[in-house]
């Protein structure tokens, strides 16, 4: 019995320190509406700037202090970043903060490597918290005990700010609704600055505290982002009680889980936020949310397919394209053939976030399903390549068609939450199911037939399935199904009212981006011979994002663009700089302030005004987007 | 309007690497080029070692006069942990800077992806730190040849002291992926057959890099083992310690460990170090012989650092390297092979042999206990075991892997 009793108060611990950098995500993310993908990264630096002050300050008052002084001046670099980086793109397309922060994540995971070296730092223990408790025969961390007070202590601080200040009542009525707030006459920039301060000052804070347990290394951001994104949305975005009952529970039922199944740790996560998830759309704490109210900002500026000249000069630019071969080498052609790929890809991804206004979290489940189906009816039935490419993508489309009707249920970040929960559970069968997938090591000797395996011809079978797979998602953009699918984006009563069935037209939406996107996994497993988890990861599903982002998610092919700068800028610095993540960091922060639209849709939105400002017949009504509050 | 802007990001991308390609062109006759591949990214602190320890191979081996009168030059590329990317370099490396051959790579899914990549191009390749015994037996190839002992030889290193235990109840816990699973399978069996009468009460699998260790802990010591099989290491094994030490799991328990003694794992966990679990390892401190002090204090005199273990496998991958192409006088991969089939050569450890039947090298390990000194956690009672003593035999050996 007392063992159960200290399994359970260790289950607290970790929920406490859970908690601590979640409910600071949960805050940035109701108030502003970032999906503050740099959390990981202040955490981690809380951890880093901590261990420095404990190791110079010697005695409880270093140590506290240390801590203490750490997440204070981390909140700083906080409000730095908010008013210099994220203040220029509160207006821009949903999401596209994530790529400044994601930005920032890269730079800061290189920078603690130059700063602090490579080595795994282990700091002091806490003055006071050394030792532990007997429970009848059972040791009980006194640390542990500290860190479980401590979690409802900061619950109880936090509610009582929200509850009995009247900052925590502007930032409350933020949360549930922000344009009302400014029509009110709030200033919000500092509503939000101050917002977001709080939250980095809780990440860095619960960072800190981990010093006299773990080891702090460059690694540790990753390690806790995706796990405190999931507390967030399991307990209900902007719900700090929902943040900590949902920490609770996952510590918890890690904690007994592991008894029981010691593998399930892996998984376990992202199992109970797609339980969770499918019973209760918004969370366990949390509100539906409102129907948007600001006018999308595509009605300005109306998509329309190419005319003739711009046609012209696409054919034109891939018959370039086509030319390579004649004048590269193999490694250039790989390349090629890879980016080729990633086109397919990110047009995949695109075709879901921009048409069906569906952001995906978890696309690269689909890429690596069809990847997949590549390598087991390659190896296993033998099947020669041809038929393995027409028939793995299936692969992928069976995933999306089975995830994709529970994840169109629900919308916004908790859509792409419920996708990137089923990745997960899609990648840990792949990497746990070893007698069929290999495990981590994954199937070898994918290899294309003779007549596709030169380079050339490779590059030339991508170059024509990506093109094609271009062609062809434009053709639905402007098709009949297209129309209904932009409709049901752009307003979801309407379109319902003139007849449109929203949920089956997004869930086709998303069985056809699933089907690309495993053709791409498909091609790519012959492209590298091999298939590995890694090829269903979190990081190919950011990757993708990033490319749809970079691209412009208001645009109709930008992710074309997108994942080939993006791709080839990473492949290129990967090879030519050992600091590829700090350069391509600061690329992507770059790209954020100078085309806060996406390369493509500020690029378009500049030859649009300059068409508008010769003709300057139009009414200014209509040229200039109703702003909105965010 | 879109077309032109996709044609300006092509045209973009073509020029930056074509870039590439024009300075890789202007390469010289009187060179010899390795390519090499690693995770500098992912794990630096492995790694960072490692790549000294190579450069000063680099160093000694053009200050004797190169390869057959060649300079030696390494041209090295990190793969960031992915088996994809590590492809993309090996490729970069093989067609358009035409390395003789490819060297490197730390995690197991990379050293495979390489390896089949290798097979598949024809190249040479010299893994240097995968573990995974499907390397060279159930998924080996004729042109993948393995520097550092592998699973199978560390745990039958251990086994011979594990099984001197009196502990008949065992509990393990390890890191929930490849290398952890066939540590813990390769230990269970060799150690089964040793001591029948053992039985096996509890395992833990908490995921790589993600260890939620006080849970771990208390279950493990809910089960009551007598001694305990640990694979996992890194950040994971701090906290497990930390964890183990606050909670008075490893009191009166002995604990077998993987690669605990190597200084990467052992130097972060400072006074907490637990005392006497038996382990793996590289006490660079107190290793007395005349190829360990040269290498030792060449070493020192560089980089006014010690050496890690990563620092030896890195610098005697690629005298292997140079070796192999010095004896098969030319960058032909059959040559390479014939060469590399069944060569000695000197190392820091002592001699080792390139085995003709599965390619793995005879390089050896240390094994020894923890202990605690003026704060800092060393290896004690040392003893090197040659990685010849450690193989299964031919037979079995043959029947694990695929003919060529």
């Amino acid at each position: 019995m007392a063992f159960y009793v200290v399994q359970f108060l260790t289950g607290l611990a970790s929920a406490a320190s859970l908690f601590l950098v979640a409910s600071g995500l949960s805050i940035i993310f109701g108030v502003t509406r970032i999906v503050n993908f740099a959390h990981g990264a202040f955490y981690m630096l809380g951890a880093y700037v901590a261990f420095t002050l404990t190791e110079r300050f010697a005695g409880a008052f270093g140590f506290w202090g240390g801590i203490v002084v750490a997440a204070l001046a981390l909140a700083a670099i906080g409000v730095l970043v908010e008013m210099v980086l994220l203040r220029r793109i509160y207006h821009s397309p949903e999401l596209f903060q994530l790529l400044a922060t994601f930005g920032l994540t890269l730079m800061v995971e290189d920078l603690v490597v130059l700063i602090w070296g490579p080595d795994d730092l282990v700091g002091r223990r806490a003055p006071g918290f050394k030792g532990a408790i007997d429970f009848f025969g059972q040791n009980i961390p006194s640390y542990d005990l500290f860190l479980i007070v401590l979690g409802p202590v900061v619950l109880g601080v936090l509610w009582l700010l929200f509850q009995r200040t009247r900052w925590g009542v502007l930032v409350r009525a933020a949360t549930q609704d922000r344009d009302m707030v400014a029509a009110l006459g709030v200033n919000q920039k500092w509503l939000f600055t101050s917002v977001f301060a709080l939250g980095v000052f809780l990440a860095a804070l619960g960072g800190a505290l981990q010093i006299p347990r773990d080891a702090v290394n460059h690694a540790m951001d990753l390690r806790v982002i995706v796990e405190v994104f999931v507390v967030v949305v399991i307990g209900g975005l902007g719900s700090i009680i929902g943040a900590f009952v949902a920490a609770v529970l996952v510590s918890e039922l890690n904690a007994f889980g592991i008894l029981i199944f010691p593998k399930i740790s892996i998984i376990l996560v992202f199992l109970v936020m797609a339980v969770v998830l499918i019973v209760r759309p918004w969370g366990l704490f949390g509100k539906p949310e409102a129907p948007a109210r600001r006018t999308p900002g595509l009605a300005v500026n109306p998509w329309r397919p190419l005319t003739t000249n711009e046609r012209l000069a696409a054919i034109a630019v891939l018959i370039v394209a086509a030319a390579l071969p004649f004048v590269a080498g193999n490694y250039l052609l790989t390349v090629g053939s890879e980016i080729a790929i990633f086109v397919i890809f990110a047009v995949s991804l695109h075709f879901l976030m921009s048409v069906g206004g569906l952001a995906s979290f978890g696309h690269a489940a689909y890429f690596g399903l069809g990847a997949y189906g590549v390598a087991l009816l390659a190896k296993m039935a033998g099947l020669p390549m041809i038929a393995c490419l027409l028939l793995g993508p299936l692969l992928g489309l069976m995933g999306a068609a089975v995830f994709g009707f529970f994840a169109v249920q629900l919308s916004g970040v908790y859509f792409a939450m419920l996708t990137l929960a089923f990745a997960q559970i899609v990648w840990s069968i792949a990497f746990q199911w070893v007698s069929v997938t290999g495990g981590d090591n994954g199937i070898l000797g994918v290899w294309p037939e003779k007549w596709a395996a030169s380079p050339s011809h490779f590059y030339w079978l991508s170059l024509g399935i990506a093109a094609l797979a271009v062609v062809i998602l434009r053709i639905i953009v402007f098709s009949p199904f297209g129309f209904a699918l932009r409709a049901t984006r752009d307003s979801p009563l309407r379109s319902e009212a003139i007849g449109i069935n929203g949920k089956r037209i997004q869930w086709t939406a998303f069985v056809i981006a699933g089907t690309v996107a495993g053709l791409a996994g498909a091609l790519f497993a012959y492209l590298k011979g091999s298939v590995f988890p890694d090829n269903m990861g979190i990081s190919l599903s950011v990757d993708a994002l990033v490319m749809v982002l970079l691209g412009g998610v208001e645009t109709v092919s930008g992710a074309v663009v997108g994942a080939i700068v993006y791709k080839a800028l990473n492949i290129w610095l990967v090879s030519q700089t050992d600091l590829s993540k700090l350069v391509l960091g600061g690329f992507v922060v770059l790209i954020v302030v100078a085309f806060p639209k996406g390369i493509v849709g500020t690029l378009e939105a500049f030859m649009h005004r300059r068409r508008k400002s010769s003709s300057s017949a139009s009414s200014p009504l209509l040229t200039s987007r109703i702003e909105s509050a965010e | 309007m879109r077309g032109y802007f996709v044609g300006a990001g092509l045209a973009i991308a073509v020029a930056t690497m074509a870039t590439g390609a024009v300075t890789t062109a202007a390469s010289a006759q009187s060179e010899i080029k390795i390519g090499e591949i690693n995770s500098y990214s992912l794990l630096p602190a492995f790694t960072e070692p490692y790549r000294k320890g190579w450069q000063l191979a680099v160093e000694e081996i053009n200050a004797a006069g190169g390869i057959n009168g060649k300079k030696l030059v390494v041209i090295s590329k990190d793969d960031g942990g992915k088996p994809a990317d590590a492809q993309t370099a090996a490729n970069e490396l093989v067609s358009s800077e035409n390395v003789a051959m490819l060297t490197g790579t730390f995690l197991s899914n990379i050293g495979l992806a390489v390896s089949d990549f290798a097979n598949q191009k024809k190249v040479f390749f010299l893994a240097a730190e995968p573990l995974t015994d499907a390397i060279t037996w159930s998924k080996g190839n004729r042109y993948t040849f393995r520097l550092r002992p592998s699973n199978y030889m560390q745990a039958a290193m251990l086994v011979e002291e594990a099984a001197k235990l009196p502990a008949k109840r065992w509990a393990t816990i390890a890191p929930n992926y490849e290398y952890g699973q066939s540590a813990v399978s390769v230990f269970k069996k060799l150690m089964s057959e040793k001591r029948p009468d053992i039985q096996w009460v509890d395992e833990q699998w908490p995921p790589q890099g993600k260890i939620d260790a006080g849970p771990v802990v208390q279950a493990t010591a809910a089960a009551n083992p007598e001694a305990i099989l640990n694979v996992t290491f890194g950040a994971d094994l701090v906290k497990l310690v930390r964890e183990g030490n606050t909670r008075g799991l490893f009191k009166g328990r002995t604990v077998v460990s993987f690669l605990t003694g190597e200084p990467e794992y052992l130097d972060p966990l400072k006074d907490e170090t637990p005392e006497g679990w038996i382990v793996t390892g590289y006490p660079w401190y107190s290793i007395k012989t005349p190829e360990h002090d040269a290498f030792l204090k060449a070493y020192q005199a560089k980089y006014n650092d010690y050496p890690r273990l990563g620092s030896i496998v890195g610098y005697q991958t690629i005298k292997a390297a140079a070796a192999i192409l010095a004896k098969a006088g030319s960058s032909d991969p059959e040559k390479l092979i014939a060469a590399a089939e069944g060569i000695s050569m000197p190392s820091p450890f002592g001699e080792i042999t390139f085995r003709k039947i599965d390619h793995q090298s005879t390089l050896g390990a240390f094994t020894g206990k923890t202990a605690l000194k003026d704060g800092k956690g060393i290896m004690v009672d040392t003893a090197y075991r040659k990685g010849s003593d450690y193989l299964p035999s031919d037979a079995e050996i043959e029947k694990m892997r695929p003919k060529d």
